[in-house]
């Protein structure tokens, strides 16, 4: 009776009635590809997850080169489950990025870019940009050796880029050099920038979502759209809900049993060590580079011209929406699959050159066969029934 | 779809079982999940200053001013020199509000701006709100080094 009472008081002042109606009118398509529809959400899980540490960790880090070290030494090994919070906060970081790599190539493959929704494909385009720059920003906030040079590397490479790359380089660094001013600046970017914009962008994103609805694939719409629709109140949302329980246990699991590394305090004047890595989701870029031979043609190094080739596919897979004009004239495009088959591949190839270790085919392999034998599992046992 | 027939008394134990189960779960969850970040709110008790003696000042420096604010492990201290040519050290927390103290000059007394809390030469609250004398430290000079530590 009393909530009756609040819902009704709520529902005079902000309408909750509307709210309810569209949680009672979104459904989602049940077909075999129906499993990938998880990845959307647990990228959005797994980003939660990153606000709330993320939160967590600021009460205690110190953002400069005299203190970040020693502040996340103090989490780690002074503050209660502060380990735990900062090993949650890095697994998580990497699964995010993992989830919204898959999220982007399974709507790739499914065409879900194709009209009406290609600014859910840009928006969520630029969501992965940002989600790699949280995680180039955060990588050097511990200010440890590995981070410190991996950055000294990584914005090197973006100078080396024709004509804006002095500036990027200055722009990137907050001076010339890696310094105590550049973690204030990733430190900046990585804690006030990125999260506004990325709030922004996300509301975008999940609004069209919720305009345009779930899509089908060509192939399912060509057969008069999906036979079986599940309400998303309740149906979808609890195997959503679910999901994250499961993503929970896996984040609990990695960040209990393999607690993130700190590493050696940075210190400039020492010579860099060995192994000098970036995070793995720039290894393929990182390794490519190591590839291409020295030298120039036409008056521009060869490594900027690889760099601006990164560019550019890039730049293609942000416009894919109006590039494919087969699936919008004739429901079908078999060379962007091809295209998107091999990009896979070619980013799988160059992490396990880059690591040595089969694992990272491995994890491919898992987080894309999974789903798609759930999605075909499920549909021929209802076809069976 | 899945139609639960309300009526059917057989099935009910069964599902109120689960219900009861999943309801545990949830709160087992929940303190999982909440109880790490409550521990974690809590900042953990950092070790005092690793020694309870300090280097305060040199002889000469009091020489060309009567009293030095001194760091005391991640506190302040307070050194000064009477017209007599004695060293007193305190603490120089406020006893009131903790706003850190400062020597006046023209009354040779101790002064707290923040409330307008008067001490004496001794430390002692003599006017203003502060409730009790400032901590008092123990000062030995050894050459030209003045050292104070707590007593
Ligand atoms: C921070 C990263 C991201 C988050 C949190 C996010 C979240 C979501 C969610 C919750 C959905 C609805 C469920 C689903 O289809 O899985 C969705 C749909 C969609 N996302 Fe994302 N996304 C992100 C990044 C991306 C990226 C990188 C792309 C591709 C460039 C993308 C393109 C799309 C498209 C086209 C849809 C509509 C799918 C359909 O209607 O079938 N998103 N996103
Ligand atoms: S804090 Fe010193 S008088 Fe109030």
């Amino acid at each position: 009776m009393a909530f009756r009472g609040i819902g009704g008081w709520l529902d005079d002042r902000i309408g909750l009635e509307g709210v309810r109606r569209m949680a009672e009118e979104k459904t989602v398509p049940v077909h075999r590809h129906s499993p990938w529809y998880y990845f959307g959400g647990m990228t959005l899980f797994f980003f939660l997850v990153q606000v709330a540490t993320g939160i967590l960790l600021m009460l205690y880090y110190r953002p400069s080169s005299e203190e970040a070290y020693e502040s996340v030494q103090f989490i780690v090994t002074q503050v209660p489950f502060g380990w735990l919070i900062r090993s949650i906060h890095s697994w998580s970081a990497n699964l995010m990025v993992g989830a919204a790599f898959v999220h982007l190539f399974s709507v790739f493959f499914l065409k879900a870019y194709r009209r009406p929704r290609e600014l859910t494909w840009l928006s969520g385009f630029v969501l992965l940009i940002l989600a790699l720059g949280f995680g180039f920003s955060g990588y050097l906030l511990p200010w440890n050796k590995l981070a410190y040079f991996a950055t000294r590397v990584g914005t090197d490479i973006a100078g080396s880029v024709p004509l804006v790359g002095e500036f990027v380089l200055r722009f990137l660094r907050g001076g010339d050099h890696v310094t105590g001013g550049t973690l204030s600046r990733f430190y900046g970017w990585h804690v006030a920038i990125l999260p506004a914009i990325t709030v922004a962008l996300l509301g975008l994103h999940l609004w069209l979502v919720q305009r345009h609805g779930m899509s089908v694939t060509p192939a399912e719409e060509r057969k008069g759209g999906a036979r079986r629709r599940m309400p998303f109140v309740p149906d979808f949302l609890l195997r959503d809900l679910f999901g994250w329980t499961i993503a929970l246990a896996v984040l609990a699991a990695l960040a209990a049993l393999f607690p993130w590394e700190l590493g050696e305090k940075a210190d400039p004047f020492a010579p860099a060590p060995a192994n000098i890595k970036p995070e793995w989701y720039f290894m393929f870029m990182f390794q490519t580079l190591k590839y291409v031979p020295g030298g120039e043609i036409v008056g521009i190094e060869n490594e900027a011209i690889a760099i601006l080739g990164f560019g550019a596919i890039g730049l293609l897979a942000f416009l894919v929406p109006f590039l494919d004009r087969g699936v919008v004239r004739v429901g079908r495009s078999p060379g962007f699959t091809i295209v998107g088959v091999a990009g896979i591949l070619y980013i799988v190839l160059l992490t396990v050159l880059g690591y040595h270790s089969w694992v990272p085919a491995a994890a491919a392999a898992v987080l894309f066969l999974v789903p798609w034998l759930a999605g075909r599992g499920a549909d021929s046992g209802r076809e069976e029934r | 779809m899945q139609e639960i027939r309300r009526s059917d008394t057989r099935q009910m134990p069964r599902r109120r079982f689960l219900d009861r189960l999943l309801g545990v779960s949830v709160v087992g969850l929940a303190t999982a999940v909440v109880y790490p970040i409550v521990r974690y709110l809590s900042p953990p008790e950092v070790p005092e200053a690793a020694s309870n003696r300090v280097l305060a000042a040199k002889v000469s420096e009091l020489e060309q001013s009567p009293a030095k604010i001194f760091p005391f492990g991640s506190e302040a201290g307070i050194l000064i020199r009477s017209p007599d040519g004695e060293y007193r050290a305190f603490a120089a927390t406020c006893t009131h509000l903790e706003c850190t103290v400062q020597f006046h000059e023209p009354s040779k007394r101790i002064w707290c701006a923040c409330h307008n809390g008067w001490y004496d030469m001794n430390g002692r609250n003599v006017a203003g709100p502060p409730p009790k004398p400032l901590e008092r430290y123990t000062v030995q000079v050894e050459g030209d080094e003045i050292f104070v530590s707590r007593s």
